[in-house]
């Protein structure tokens, strides 16, 4: 949009071009292209609006994602208490995304603006979902007070009991809330990682602090929710995902997906990032930047991994990066061991809509048995084919995928036994716990299946002290490394916890 | 490499003695994007330009199909639009494609469209004035471009503006057939540049001919203004 600049007592001060005061003449000009401005000094005066301060506070937003007028808006800027900044940011003949961090020239594109009427206004493509940043869009952030939760009762209401492994990490991780630090909790699958948060994030919660758990798929963060909700009552809690609808401006504990990150600035005293080696199966660049912006300059950092990457090896054991591994599955059991199982040149066989033999016996016996198991295939568009050539064989198996409208009510189903194998893309093979499934990959070689996916998938078997004989088959058209590896970590995951 | 300019994925174009040869464009999507795509060929409406594949013989009537029947029956109506050609059938790949440039308003999306688009252009539309389907002042500025200019612009011509949008965009889909008929208020008006249209033949841009009325109230006014004929070219129908 367009902004116009002004002097008030020898400082430059700018306002929205519809807001402009009237006894001055102003050329108006794209948010962008304005001359440098001065921040106005708080005005201790004002009385703010604290709906703003909740909305605003630690973040990092576009006007249009205020509820405020741009009227009231404005005045908060006029007494110092918002700020605003640029979208997008040109060093050195290059772009930046101020929220999403983005410098990829790819991933910039520029049209002509109707909102600032410059022919080429630039925006950053790697956010737009999130509400297009251009040239002339400005961010805001809040200058003001910061929020408090001094009343609000933290106390963690939990029966569950920790096992040696997990005390450790537990406790690890209560000695170092409120030191400016990183902690890396490594957790084979299953191992109970979730538990071993509990009583850190109580001890921040009481020391006033705002604390984040960020995932990578909304899937955790609509499992985490409810359980978060029934051990911390006391508390405000905040639930964010692409399309959340239950926000609450300003609470205290917030479950994110690590994208919706990208919104805050300097909020968090304590930040778990859960899967850091997940996204998609590396941790993407900007996602890094998001974790670094809305932490705050003192905050603890705790990665949550049970696959952290060579990098992340190397720098807890050169000493670099504290670590605390629980290497055991909480039931004792061992991980299931994955068996590979070639299927020749499966593709040619689907474009006839079949699916190779030893997959359709898998099918059977598992119907057969009444064992519930997850299909994993490598693309949306595969799962497409897949799926109607096994709902002749049964019509209550179903098909899922990141994008599906009806994931939530699928995976549901799933849950409570009605469909007896599910058949998906990558998005669920991690955190969501269902007992009694087995798992198989068809295409296990595709580029899409790393090591690190491969372990998580199959840390989905099993996962009950009930039924610790999942099982997992790779049905590939010739081995990877990435299989050999995934298969020989587990074994080596298995043999560190003496099974 | 490439990188497919709807799903950002990384993808080699496939290696074509054309490619060797520079004859062919670099791809600007990926593979399965591209193949999601339904591109209207073979038979469709003389009229309206929708796809003869996609409904059966008892809505057609020689080679129109039954909606287009009956906007030519209306006096209103009759012989105001002369045709309308589309690229694509507005699936549901098509219908996200749009609505990520429209409400997300990743403009550049559309450059993936140009090829095609123009070939469509020179093969039915060659010659013709190019207007693009406007948008309320309100909601252009809310989304900082309007859809069907960027469409026109990928042709290349001279773009002329004789419309304004003066009623706001409403879902057209929520009327019913006879609401759309008995339109009271045209939806849109003359500008100040409408005399350029007198006697020339006209081509409209969109994004999408979905019920056919928007593209006719906006053809009713340019006829109105002088208009030898007015025919229509969209991405999706
Ligand atoms: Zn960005
Ligand atoms: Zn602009
Ligand atoms: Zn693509
Ligand atoms: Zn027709």
């Amino acid at each position: 949009m367009r902004f116009v600049s002004f002097f008030v007592d020898g400082k430059t001060r700018i306002a929205p071009e519809s807001l402009a005061p009237h006894n001055h003449l102003f050329t108006a000009s794209s948010f962008y292209n304005l001359p440098d401005f001065d921040q106005p000094l708080i005005n201790e005066d004002f009385s703010y609006n604290p709906t703003l301060q909740a909305e605003l506070s630690g973040k990092l937003l576009l006007l249009d994602e205020l509820s405020l007028s741009l009227d009231e808006i404005q005045e908060h800027y006029n007494h110092g208490f918002i700020r605003y900044s640029k979208g997008i940011e040109t060093k050195q003949g290059y772009d930046k995304c101020s929220r999403c961090g983005n410098s990829e020239n790819r991933l910039f594109a520029s049209f002509s603006c109707y909102r600032c009427k410059e022919p080429q206004c630039t925006y950053c493509r790697n956010c737009i979902m999130m509400g297009r940043i251009s040239q002339c869009t400005p961010l805001v952030s809040w200058c003001g007070p910061e929020l408090e939760w001094r009343d609000s009762n933290s106390e963690l209401v939990w029966e569950g009991i920790l096992s040696p492994e997990q005390l450790k990490a537990s406790d690890t991780l209560v000695e170092k809330i409120g030191m400016k630090d990183k902690l890396l909790i490594w957790a084979v699958c299953g191992s109970g990682k979730t538990e071993v948060l509990f009583q850190g994030i109580e001890k921040a919660l009481k020391d006033g602090q705002r604390v984040c758990i960020a995932t990578p798929r909304t899937d955790v963060v609509l499992e985490l929710l409810p359980r978060f909700r029934r051990i911390f009552p006391g508390i405000t809690l905040s639930c964010l995902y692409g399309g959340s609808m239950d926000k609450l401006e300003g609470a205290q504990l917030i479950l994110s997906t690590t994208h919706q990150l990208f919104r805050y600035r300097e909020a968090f005293d304590l930040i778990i990032v859960d899967e850091v080696d997940a996204f998609p199966f590396s941790y993407d660049k900007t996602l890094a930047f998001a974790v670094q912006q809305a932490k705050k300059e003192e905050a603890l950092i705790v990665y949550l991994s049970a696959t952290p990457d060579r990098n992340m090896k190397q720098q807890a054991e050169d000493g670099k990066l504290p670590f605390v591994k629980i290497p055991k599955r909480y039931h004792g059991f061992p991980l299931p061991v994955p068996r590979f199982v070639w299927c020749g040149h499966w593709k040619k066989g689907l474009k006839r809509n079949k699916l190779p033999r030893y997959v359709m016996n898998w099918i059977s016996r598992q119907m057969e048995r009444n064992r519930q198991s997850f299909l994993f295939v490598p693309s949306v568009r595969m799962l497409d084919q897949i799926v109607p050539i096994l709902k002749e064989v049964n019509a209550k198996i179903e098909g899922v995928h990141a994008e599906d409208p009806d994931r939530k009510v699928k995976v549901m189903r799933f849950r409570h036994g009605a469909t007896p194998i599910l058949v998906t893309t990558t998005i669920l093979e991690r955190g969501v716990t269902i007992p009694f499934t087995d798992v198989a990959v068809l295409g296990a070689e595709e580029e899409i299946f790393s090591e690190s996916a491969l372990v998580q998938i199959s840390g989905r078997a099993g996962r009950s002290k009930d039924d610790p004989a999942g099982e997992v088959l790779f049905f590939h058209y010739g081995k990877t490394k990435a299989m050999v590896q995934a298969k020989r970590h587990i074994e080596q995951m298995n043999r560190e916890a003496g099974l | 490499m490439n990188y497919c300019v709807y799903c950002h994925e990384a993808f080699f174009e496939p290696v074509s003695w054309q490619f060797i040869a520079g004859l062919s464009e670099s791809l600007s999507f990926c593979e399965e994007c591209s193949s999601s795509f339904e591109a209207i060929n073979g038979e469709c409406c003389r009229m309206c330009g929708r796809s003869f594949r996609l409904f059966p013989e008892q809505y057609r009537q020689k080679q129109c199909c039954t909606d287009c029947v009956r906007w030519e029956e209306h006096e209103e109506w009759s012989g105001v639009l002369t045709k309308n050609r589309s690229l694509y059938v507005y699936n549901d790949f098509l219908r996200k494609v749009i609505s990520t440039l429209k409400y997300r308003g990743d403009a550049e999306l559309v450059q993936g469209l140009k090829t095609p688009f123009c070939k469509l252009y020179k093969k039915e539309f060659r010659g013709k004035m190019i207007v693009p389907v406007p948008l309320s002042e309100e909601r252009h500025y809310e989304r900082g471009f309007n859809q069907a200019r960027l469409m026109a612009e990928l042709l290349g011509g001279e773009i002329v503006s004789p419309l304004e949008r003066v009623i706001h965009e409403k879902k057209q889909s929520k009327k019913s057939r006879k609401e759309r008929l008995n339109i009271q208020e045209n939806i849109f008006q003359a500008s100040k540049e409408a005399g350029k249209v007198k006697g020339k033949s006209i081509l409209l841009i969109d994004d999408v001919y979905t019920t056919g009325a928007t593209i006719r109230q906006a053809a009713k006014v340019l006829r109105e203004a002088g208009a030898l004929e007015v025919s229509s070219m969209t991405v999706g129908r």
